[in-house]
Protein backbone atom coordinates (compact mmCIF):
# COMPACT_ATOMS: atom_id res chain seq x y z
CA UNK A 1 0.00 0.00 0.00
CA UNK A 2 1.39 3.25 -1.04
CA UNK A 3 1.13 6.29 1.33
CA UNK A 4 1.96 9.87 0.98
CA UNK A 5 3.06 12.44 3.06
CA UNK A 6 0.07 15.45 3.42
CA UNK A 7 0.35 18.86 4.55
CA UNK A 8 -2.39 21.53 4.65
CA UNK A 9 -3.78 23.85 7.11
CA UNK A 10 -7.44 23.97 7.87
CA UNK A 11 -9.20 26.83 9.59
CA UNK A 12 -5.63 28.01 10.35
CA UNK A 13 -4.50 25.10 12.02
CA UNK A 14 -1.81 23.32 9.94
CA UNK A 15 -1.77 19.43 9.69
CA UNK A 16 0.72 16.94 8.63
CA UNK A 17 -1.34 13.40 7.75
CA UNK A 18 0.16 9.92 5.81
CA UNK A 19 -2.78 9.21 3.71
CA UNK A 20 -3.33 6.53 0.48
CA UNK A 21 -3.72 8.77 -2.56
CA UNK A 22 -6.95 7.26 -3.18
CA UNK A 23 -7.68 9.47 -0.05
CA UNK A 24 -11.04 12.05 -0.26
CA UNK A 25 -10.25 15.54 1.29
CA UNK A 26 -13.21 15.07 3.01
CA UNK A 27 -12.22 11.83 4.45
CA UNK A 28 -9.26 13.54 5.80
CA UNK A 29 -10.44 15.96 6.97
CA UNK A 30 -12.47 14.20 9.03
CA UNK A 31 -10.51 10.84 9.64
CA UNK A 32 -6.39 12.94 10.09
CA UNK A 33 -7.76 16.31 10.77
CA UNK A 34 -10.66 15.31 13.55
CA UNK A 35 -12.84 18.26 11.83
CA UNK A 36 -15.86 16.04 11.22
CA UNK A 37 -17.90 19.12 11.03
CA UNK A 38 -17.66 18.02 7.43
CA UNK A 39 -20.36 15.61 6.09
CA UNK A 40 -20.02 12.98 3.29
CA UNK A 41 -23.53 11.83 1.79
CA UNK A 42 -23.02 10.85 -1.83
CA UNK A 43 -19.31 10.53 -2.03
CA UNK A 44 -19.59 10.87 -5.36
CA UNK A 45 -20.13 15.10 -5.98
CA UNK A 46 -23.66 15.15 -5.91
CA UNK A 47 -25.46 16.19 -2.79
CA UNK A 48 -22.88 19.08 -1.63
CA UNK A 49 -22.98 17.95 1.82
CA UNK A 50 -19.04 17.93 2.12
CA UNK A 51 -18.66 21.42 0.39
CA UNK A 52 -15.08 23.28 1.67
CA UNK A 53 -13.26 26.17 0.89
CA UNK A 54 -10.09 25.32 -0.84
CA UNK A 55 -8.04 28.61 -0.80
CA UNK A 56 -10.91 30.52 -0.74
CA UNK A 57 -13.00 28.47 -3.48
CA UNK A 58 -15.56 26.31 -2.77
CA UNK A 59 -15.39 22.87 -3.83
CA UNK A 60 -16.56 19.07 -3.11
CA UNK A 61 -14.22 17.47 -0.99
CA UNK A 62 -15.26 14.17 -1.94
CA UNK A 63 -14.20 14.94 -5.47
CA UNK A 64 -10.81 16.19 -4.20
CA UNK A 65 -8.05 13.82 -3.24
CA UNK A 66 -6.59 14.96 0.05
CA UNK A 67 -2.76 14.87 -1.71
CA UNK A 68 -4.12 17.48 -3.91
CA UNK A 69 -4.53 19.65 -1.06
CA UNK A 70 -0.65 19.85 -0.47
CA UNK A 71 0.11 23.27 1.12
CA UNK A 72 -3.68 24.78 0.64
CA UNK A 73 -5.41 26.74 2.88
CA UNK A 74 -8.77 24.77 3.52
CA UNK A 75 -11.87 26.59 5.31
CA UNK A 76 -14.82 23.86 7.16
CA UNK A 77 -17.77 24.95 8.70
CA UNK A 78 -15.82 24.99 12.16
CA UNK A 79 -13.64 27.29 10.81
CA UNK A 80 -16.83 29.64 9.80
CA UNK A 81 -17.29 29.79 13.76
CA UNK A 82 -14.51 31.78 15.40
CA UNK A 83 -14.78 31.49 18.94
CA UNK A 84 -17.57 28.83 19.28
CA UNK A 85 -20.10 31.75 18.51
CA UNK A 86 -22.23 30.91 15.42
CA UNK A 87 -21.40 33.22 12.53
CA UNK A 88 -24.17 35.19 10.61
CA UNK A 89 -25.11 32.51 8.18
CA UNK A 90 -24.88 29.60 10.67
CA UNK A 91 -27.54 32.79 13.20
CA UNK A 92 -29.75 32.99 9.95
CA UNK A 93 -30.40 29.19 9.56
CA UNK A 94 -31.02 28.78 13.41
CA UNK A 95 -33.52 31.89 13.03
CA UNK A 96 -35.41 30.63 9.74
CA UNK A 97 -34.97 27.14 11.01
CA UNK A 98 -33.13 26.23 7.73
CA UNK A 99 -32.37 23.03 9.38
CA UNK A 100 -34.05 19.75 10.90
CA UNK A 101 -31.93 17.11 11.02
CA UNK A 102 -28.67 18.94 10.47
CA UNK A 103 -27.04 16.31 8.04
CA UNK A 104 -26.45 18.57 4.97
CA UNK A 105 -26.49 22.05 7.23
CA UNK A 106 -22.52 22.12 6.86
CA UNK A 107 -22.40 22.03 3.55
CA UNK A 108 -24.98 24.68 2.91
CA UNK A 109 -23.74 27.30 5.26
CA UNK A 110 -20.38 26.92 3.47
CA UNK A 111 -21.71 27.06 -0.21
CA UNK A 112 -23.90 29.84 1.57
CA UNK A 113 -20.58 31.83 3.23
CA UNK A 114 -19.10 31.13 -0.39
CA UNK A 115 -21.90 32.72 -2.78
CA UNK A 116 -22.63 35.72 -0.34
CA UNK A 117 -18.94 37.03 -0.31
CA UNK A 118 -19.45 37.28 -4.04
CA UNK A 119 -23.30 38.17 -3.89
CA UNK A 120 -23.73 40.68 -1.09
CA UNK A 121 -26.93 41.46 -2.07
CA UNK A 122 -28.47 38.40 -3.91
CA UNK A 123 -31.60 38.33 -5.82
CA UNK A 124 -34.06 35.03 -5.04
CA UNK A 125 -33.33 33.68 -8.11
CA UNK A 126 -29.79 33.83 -8.23
CA UNK A 127 -29.88 32.13 -4.28
CA UNK A 128 -32.24 29.54 -5.62
CA UNK A 129 -29.61 28.94 -8.36
CA UNK A 130 -26.35 28.72 -6.03
CA UNK A 131 -28.01 26.14 -3.65
CA UNK A 132 -29.34 24.17 -6.24
CA UNK A 133 -26.31 22.34 -6.19
CA UNK A 134 -26.93 21.13 -2.31
CA UNK A 135 -29.28 18.57 -1.14
CA UNK A 136 -31.70 18.81 1.56
CA UNK A 137 -34.03 16.07 2.19
CA UNK A 138 -35.93 17.51 5.26
CA UNK A 139 -37.02 20.75 4.88
CA UNK A 140 -38.41 21.53 1.70
CA UNK A 141 -35.20 24.52 1.56
CA UNK A 142 -38.23 27.17 2.09
CA UNK A 143 -36.39 27.56 5.67
CA UNK A 144 -33.23 27.29 3.94
CA UNK A 145 -33.55 29.75 1.59
CA UNK A 146 -35.18 32.55 3.89
CA UNK A 147 -32.32 31.76 5.77
CA UNK A 148 -29.68 33.31 2.71
CA UNK A 149 -31.52 35.79 2.26
CA UNK A 150 -31.47 36.76 6.21
CA UNK A 151 -27.85 36.22 6.65
CA UNK A 152 -27.63 38.60 3.29
CA UNK A 153 -29.72 41.07 4.79
CA UNK A 154 -27.57 41.06 8.32
CA UNK A 155 -24.27 40.86 6.25
CA UNK A 156 -25.06 44.35 4.71
CA UNK A 157 -25.90 45.72 8.61
CA UNK A 158 -23.09 44.54 9.62
CA UNK A 159 -20.94 46.37 6.88
CA UNK A 160 -23.17 49.64 7.82
CA UNK B 1 -12.33 5.29 0.59
CA UNK B 2 -13.90 4.41 -2.04
CA UNK B 3 -11.56 3.98 -5.26
CA UNK B 4 -9.75 2.08 -5.82
CA UNK B 5 -5.93 2.05 -4.76
CA UNK B 6 -3.89 4.08 -7.59
CA UNK B 7 -0.24 5.28 -7.58
CA UNK B 8 -0.56 9.14 -7.66
CA UNK B 9 1.91 11.16 -9.63
CA UNK B 10 2.48 15.24 -10.00
CA UNK B 11 4.13 16.39 -12.89
CA UNK B 12 5.06 20.07 -13.26
CA UNK B 13 5.54 20.09 -16.96
CA UNK B 14 3.50 18.78 -20.25
CA UNK B 15 7.08 16.88 -20.82
CA UNK B 16 6.77 14.84 -17.59
CA UNK B 17 3.05 14.33 -18.19
CA UNK B 18 3.48 12.51 -21.92
CA UNK B 19 6.30 11.01 -20.39
CA UNK B 20 4.37 8.89 -17.86
CA UNK B 21 1.48 8.35 -20.11
CA UNK B 22 3.97 7.11 -22.63
CA UNK B 23 5.11 4.69 -20.09
CA UNK B 24 1.73 3.57 -18.29
CA UNK B 25 -0.43 3.72 -21.61
CA UNK B 26 -3.70 2.57 -21.11
CA UNK B 27 -3.25 1.81 -17.55
CA UNK B 28 -2.66 5.73 -16.72
CA UNK B 29 -5.55 8.42 -16.45
CA UNK B 30 -4.70 12.28 -16.38
CA UNK B 31 -6.69 14.21 -13.52
CA UNK B 32 -8.16 17.85 -14.21
CA UNK B 33 -10.98 18.63 -12.39
CA UNK B 34 -12.06 15.40 -11.10
CA UNK B 35 -15.91 16.09 -11.31
CA UNK B 36 -16.27 13.25 -13.72
CA UNK B 37 -13.56 11.01 -13.16
CA UNK B 38 -13.27 11.13 -9.42
CA UNK B 39 -17.28 9.60 -9.13
CA UNK B 40 -16.11 7.28 -11.74
CA UNK B 41 -13.49 6.54 -9.33
CA UNK B 42 -15.42 6.07 -6.32
CA UNK B 43 -18.20 4.14 -8.21
CA UNK B 44 -15.68 2.05 -9.43
CA UNK B 45 -17.16 2.53 -13.39
CA UNK B 46 -13.70 3.23 -14.13
CA UNK B 47 -10.21 1.83 -12.43
CA UNK B 48 -6.70 3.31 -12.95
CA UNK B 49 -2.95 1.85 -11.39
CA UNK B 50 -1.95 5.12 -12.33
CA UNK B 51 -3.54 8.74 -11.79
CA UNK B 52 -1.40 11.77 -13.15
CA UNK B 53 -2.73 14.73 -11.34
CA UNK B 54 -2.72 18.03 -13.87
CA UNK B 55 -3.54 20.26 -11.46
CA UNK B 56 0.56 21.48 -10.78
CA UNK B 57 1.27 21.84 -14.26
CA UNK B 58 0.84 25.89 -14.65
CA UNK B 59 1.07 26.09 -18.14
CA UNK B 60 -2.07 24.56 -18.90
CA UNK B 61 -4.26 26.36 -17.70
CA UNK B 62 -5.42 30.39 -19.36
CA UNK B 63 -7.20 31.90 -21.73
CA UNK B 64 -5.62 33.73 -24.58
CA UNK B 65 -7.03 35.89 -27.31
CA UNK B 66 -5.17 36.14 -30.67
CA UNK B 67 -5.39 35.18 -34.71
CA UNK B 68 -9.19 35.04 -34.48
CA UNK B 69 -9.14 32.34 -31.66
CA UNK B 70 -9.60 32.31 -28.42
CA UNK B 71 -7.02 29.71 -26.83
CA UNK B 72 -8.25 28.20 -23.58
CA UNK B 73 -5.78 26.01 -21.57
CA UNK B 74 -7.24 22.76 -20.85
CA UNK B 75 -6.85 23.19 -17.07
CA UNK B 76 -8.59 26.60 -17.08
CA UNK B 77 -11.26 26.17 -14.77
CA UNK B 78 -14.90 26.19 -15.66
CA UNK B 79 -16.18 29.44 -13.62
CA UNK B 80 -13.17 31.13 -15.81
CA UNK B 81 -15.42 31.23 -18.34
CA UNK B 82 -17.84 33.50 -16.88
CA UNK B 83 -15.80 35.94 -15.91
CA UNK B 84 -12.97 36.12 -18.39
CA UNK B 85 -12.98 39.66 -21.08
CA UNK B 86 -10.88 37.28 -23.20
CA UNK B 87 -13.37 34.56 -23.35
CA UNK B 88 -16.51 37.07 -24.10
CA UNK B 89 -15.22 37.01 -27.38
CA UNK B 90 -16.50 33.50 -28.10
CA UNK B 91 -19.69 34.05 -26.60
CA UNK B 92 -21.01 30.37 -26.30
CA UNK B 93 -18.71 29.88 -23.74
CA UNK B 94 -19.96 32.57 -21.36
CA UNK B 95 -23.80 31.32 -22.30
CA UNK B 96 -22.61 27.09 -21.68
CA UNK B 97 -20.74 27.71 -18.66
CA UNK B 98 -23.42 28.53 -16.47
CA UNK B 99 -25.31 25.43 -17.45
CA UNK B 100 -22.10 22.82 -16.10
CA UNK B 101 -23.46 21.18 -12.84
CA UNK B 102 -23.37 23.87 -9.94
CA UNK B 103 -20.81 26.73 -9.09
CA UNK B 104 -19.13 24.66 -6.48
CA UNK B 105 -18.36 22.10 -9.82
CA UNK B 106 -17.24 24.92 -11.92
CA UNK B 107 -14.85 26.19 -9.93
CA UNK B 108 -12.73 23.31 -10.18
CA UNK B 109 -13.96 21.24 -13.08
CA UNK B 110 -11.80 22.25 -16.44
CA UNK B 111 -12.35 23.17 -19.71
CA UNK B 112 -10.46 20.57 -21.33
CA UNK B 113 -11.20 17.77 -18.66
CA UNK B 114 -15.07 18.33 -19.80
CA UNK B 115 -14.08 17.60 -23.50
CA UNK B 116 -11.74 15.01 -23.19
CA UNK B 117 -14.45 12.77 -20.96
CA UNK B 118 -17.02 13.41 -23.89
CA UNK B 119 -20.19 12.91 -22.13
CA UNK B 120 -22.93 13.03 -24.43
CA UNK B 121 -24.79 15.48 -22.58
CA UNK B 122 -21.76 17.98 -22.23
CA UNK B 123 -22.15 21.27 -23.30
CA UNK B 124 -18.16 22.21 -23.75
CA UNK B 125 -17.89 19.23 -25.77
CA UNK B 126 -21.21 20.50 -27.76
CA UNK B 127 -19.75 24.18 -28.10
CA UNK B 128 -16.12 23.09 -29.14
CA UNK B 129 -18.31 21.16 -32.29
CA UNK B 130 -20.80 23.63 -32.64
CA UNK B 131 -17.52 26.06 -33.41
CA UNK B 132 -15.32 23.97 -35.27
CA UNK B 133 -12.82 23.92 -32.50
CA UNK B 134 -9.27 23.01 -32.65
CA UNK B 135 -7.70 20.78 -30.34
CA UNK B 136 -4.04 20.61 -29.56
CA UNK B 137 -2.81 17.09 -28.54
CA UNK B 138 0.96 16.20 -26.77
CA UNK B 139 2.78 13.40 -26.78
CA UNK B 140 6.34 12.12 -26.96
CA UNK B 141 6.22 11.73 -30.37
CA UNK B 142 5.34 15.45 -30.66
CA UNK B 143 1.97 17.68 -31.03
CA UNK B 144 -0.30 17.64 -33.26
CA UNK B 145 -3.78 19.50 -33.93
CA UNK B 146 -7.32 17.35 -33.55
CA UNK B 147 -10.63 18.98 -35.07
CA UNK B 148 -13.54 18.97 -32.88
CA UNK B 149 -15.47 17.07 -35.65
CA UNK B 150 -13.20 14.49 -35.48
CA UNK B 151 -12.61 14.06 -31.36
CA UNK B 152 -15.84 12.42 -30.32
CA UNK B 153 -16.16 8.93 -30.73
CA UNK B 154 -18.71 7.81 -28.62
CA UNK B 155 -20.15 7.99 -25.03
CA UNK B 156 -17.21 8.69 -22.81
CA UNK B 157 -15.01 8.03 -25.55
CA UNK B 158 -12.97 10.15 -27.95
CA UNK B 159 -10.23 9.01 -31.06
CA UNK B 160 -7.31 10.57 -28.34
CA UNK B 161 -5.27 7.79 -28.10
CA UNK B 162 -4.04 7.03 -24.01
CA UNK B 163 -0.65 8.44 -24.59
CA UNK B 164 -1.58 11.76 -25.44
CA UNK B 165 -2.78 14.43 -23.73
CA UNK B 166 -5.09 17.50 -24.61
CA UNK B 167 -3.47 20.58 -24.05
CA UNK B 168 -5.38 23.43 -25.25
CA UNK B 169 -8.35 23.96 -27.06
CA UNK B 170 -9.02 27.14 -30.06
CA UNK B 171 -12.45 28.49 -30.68
CA UNK B 172 -13.31 30.49 -33.19
CA UNK B 173 -14.01 34.28 -32.96
CA UNK B 174 -17.64 34.90 -35.07
CA UNK B 175 -17.49 38.43 -36.23
CA UNK B 176 -19.91 40.41 -37.92
CA UNK B 177 -23.99 40.61 -36.89
CA UNK B 178 -23.54 36.89 -35.11
CA UNK B 179 -25.87 35.82 -32.03
CA UNK B 180 -25.56 32.74 -30.33
CA UNK B 181 -27.40 30.83 -27.86
CA UNK B 182 -27.44 27.93 -25.53
CA UNK B 183 -30.72 26.28 -24.11
CA UNK B 184 -31.43 23.03 -22.55
CA UNK B 185 -33.61 20.97 -20.90
CA UNK B 186 -32.99 19.52 -17.37
CA UNK B 187 -35.29 17.76 -14.79
CA UNK B 188 -33.61 20.00 -12.38
CA UNK B 189 -31.43 22.96 -12.30
CA UNK B 190 -27.36 21.63 -12.56
CA UNK B 191 -28.98 18.29 -13.94
CA UNK B 192 -27.57 16.86 -17.03
CA UNK B 193 -29.33 17.62 -19.72
CA UNK B 194 -32.30 15.87 -21.44
CA UNK B 195 -31.94 17.72 -24.42
CA UNK B 196 -29.60 20.63 -25.29
CA UNK B 197 -28.26 22.92 -28.24
CA UNK B 198 -25.48 24.96 -29.02
CA UNK B 199 -26.21 27.43 -31.52
CA UNK B 200 -24.66 30.41 -33.63
CA UNK B 201 -26.28 32.52 -36.48
CA UNK B 202 -24.39 35.20 -38.56
CA UNK B 203 -26.74 37.76 -41.13
CA UNK B 204 -25.98 40.13 -43.61
CA UNK B 205 -27.18 43.00 -43.75
CA UNK B 206 -30.49 42.37 -44.94
CA UNK B 207 -31.05 39.87 -41.68
CA UNK B 208 -30.55 36.90 -44.01
CA UNK B 209 -28.36 34.21 -42.20
CA UNK B 210 -25.15 33.65 -44.00
CA UNK B 211 -23.78 31.24 -41.46
CA UNK B 212 -25.41 29.19 -39.03
CA UNK B 213 -24.09 26.55 -36.45
CA UNK B 214 -25.99 23.57 -34.84
CA UNK B 215 -24.72 21.41 -32.12
CA UNK B 216 -26.95 18.63 -30.35
CA UNK B 217 -26.29 17.53 -27.14
CA UNK B 218 -27.98 14.73 -25.04
CA UNK B 219 -29.84 12.96 -28.11
CA UNK B 220 -27.26 10.74 -29.05
CA UNK B 221 -24.29 8.73 -27.52
CA UNK B 222 -21.74 12.41 -28.33
CA UNK B 223 -22.72 15.68 -29.21
CA UNK B 224 -23.56 15.85 -33.31
CA UNK B 225 -24.27 18.81 -35.56
CA UNK B 226 -27.36 19.13 -37.54
CA UNK B 227 -26.03 19.70 -40.83
CA UNK B 228 -29.58 19.73 -42.41
CA UNK B 229 -31.00 22.16 -40.25
CA UNK B 230 -27.94 24.44 -40.79
CA UNK B 231 -28.32 23.83 -44.69
CA UNK B 232 -31.62 24.48 -44.40
CA UNK B 233 -31.55 28.24 -42.57
CA UNK B 234 -28.63 29.82 -44.49
CA UNK B 235 -30.28 31.68 -46.95
CA UNK B 236 -32.91 32.69 -45.52
CA UNK B 237 -34.62 34.94 -42.62
CA UNK B 238 -36.62 32.27 -41.29
CA UNK B 239 -40.57 32.85 -39.89
CA UNK B 240 -41.50 31.17 -36.37
CA UNK B 241 -43.43 28.83 -38.07
CA UNK B 242 -40.19 27.97 -40.32
CA UNK B 243 -38.07 27.70 -37.08
CA UNK B 244 -40.61 25.22 -35.78
CA UNK B 245 -39.84 23.41 -39.25
CA UNK B 246 -35.79 23.55 -38.30
CA UNK B 247 -36.30 22.08 -35.10
CA UNK B 248 -38.02 19.15 -36.20
CA UNK B 249 -35.52 18.88 -38.89
CA UNK B 250 -32.76 18.86 -36.85
CA UNK B 251 -33.86 15.64 -34.85
CA UNK B 252 -34.72 14.07 -38.14
CA UNK B 253 -31.61 11.03 -38.32
CA UNK B 254 -31.53 10.98 -34.57
CA UNK B 255 -32.48 8.06 -32.21
CA UNK B 256 -32.60 9.51 -29.26
CA UNK B 257 -31.70 7.60 -26.24
CA UNK B 258 -33.94 6.02 -23.34
CA UNK B 259 -32.93 5.84 -20.03
CA UNK B 260 -35.08 6.42 -16.78
CA UNK B 261 -34.94 10.47 -16.92
CA UNK B 262 -37.34 10.21 -20.52
CA UNK B 263 -38.24 8.44 -23.31
CA UNK B 264 -36.37 8.75 -26.72
CA UNK B 265 -39.35 9.79 -28.18
CA UNK B 266 -39.66 12.84 -25.50
CA UNK B 267 -36.36 13.65 -25.83
CA UNK B 268 -36.74 14.11 -29.60
CA UNK B 269 -39.79 16.19 -28.94
CA UNK B 270 -37.83 18.32 -26.58
CA UNK B 271 -34.96 18.92 -28.77
CA UNK B 272 -36.56 19.68 -31.63
CA UNK B 273 -38.45 22.55 -29.17
CA UNK B 274 -34.90 24.06 -27.93
CA UNK B 275 -33.22 23.69 -31.55
CA UNK B 276 -36.68 26.20 -32.06
CA UNK B 277 -35.97 28.01 -28.87
CA UNK B 278 -32.34 28.55 -29.42
CA UNK B 279 -32.30 29.56 -32.74
CA UNK B 280 -34.50 32.07 -32.04
CA UNK B 281 -32.93 33.54 -29.18
CA UNK B 282 -29.34 33.56 -31.63
CA UNK B 283 -31.19 35.56 -34.41
CA UNK B 284 -32.70 37.85 -31.83
CA UNK B 285 -29.53 38.41 -30.48
CA UNK B 286 -28.23 39.18 -34.16
CA UNK B 287 -30.01 41.49 -34.59
CA UNK B 288 -29.77 43.40 -31.29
Amino acid sequence: MNEVRVSLVANGVPYRAVVEPRKTLADCLREDCGLTGTHLGCEHGVCGACTVLVDGVAVRSCLMFAVQAEGAEVTTVEGLSPDGALGPVQRAFRDEHGLQCGFCTPGFVVTAHAFLAEHPEPTRDEILEALSGNLCRCTGYQGIVRAVERAAASMGDDVT
Amino acid sequence: MKPAAFEYHAPETIDDVVGLLAEHGDEAKPLAGGQSLVPMLALRLARFEHVIDLNGVPVLAGIERRNGTVAVGAMTRQAELERSDDAAAVPLLGLAAPLIGHFQIRNRGTVGGSIAHADPAGELPTVALALDAELDVASTAGTRTVAASELFAGTWETTLAPEELLTRVRFPVWRGRCGFAVDEVARRYGDFALAGVACGVELDAHGTVVRAAIALLGLGSMPSRAGAAEAAIVGHAPSADELSEIGRLAMADLEPPTDIHASGEYRRAVGAHVVTRGLGTALERATR
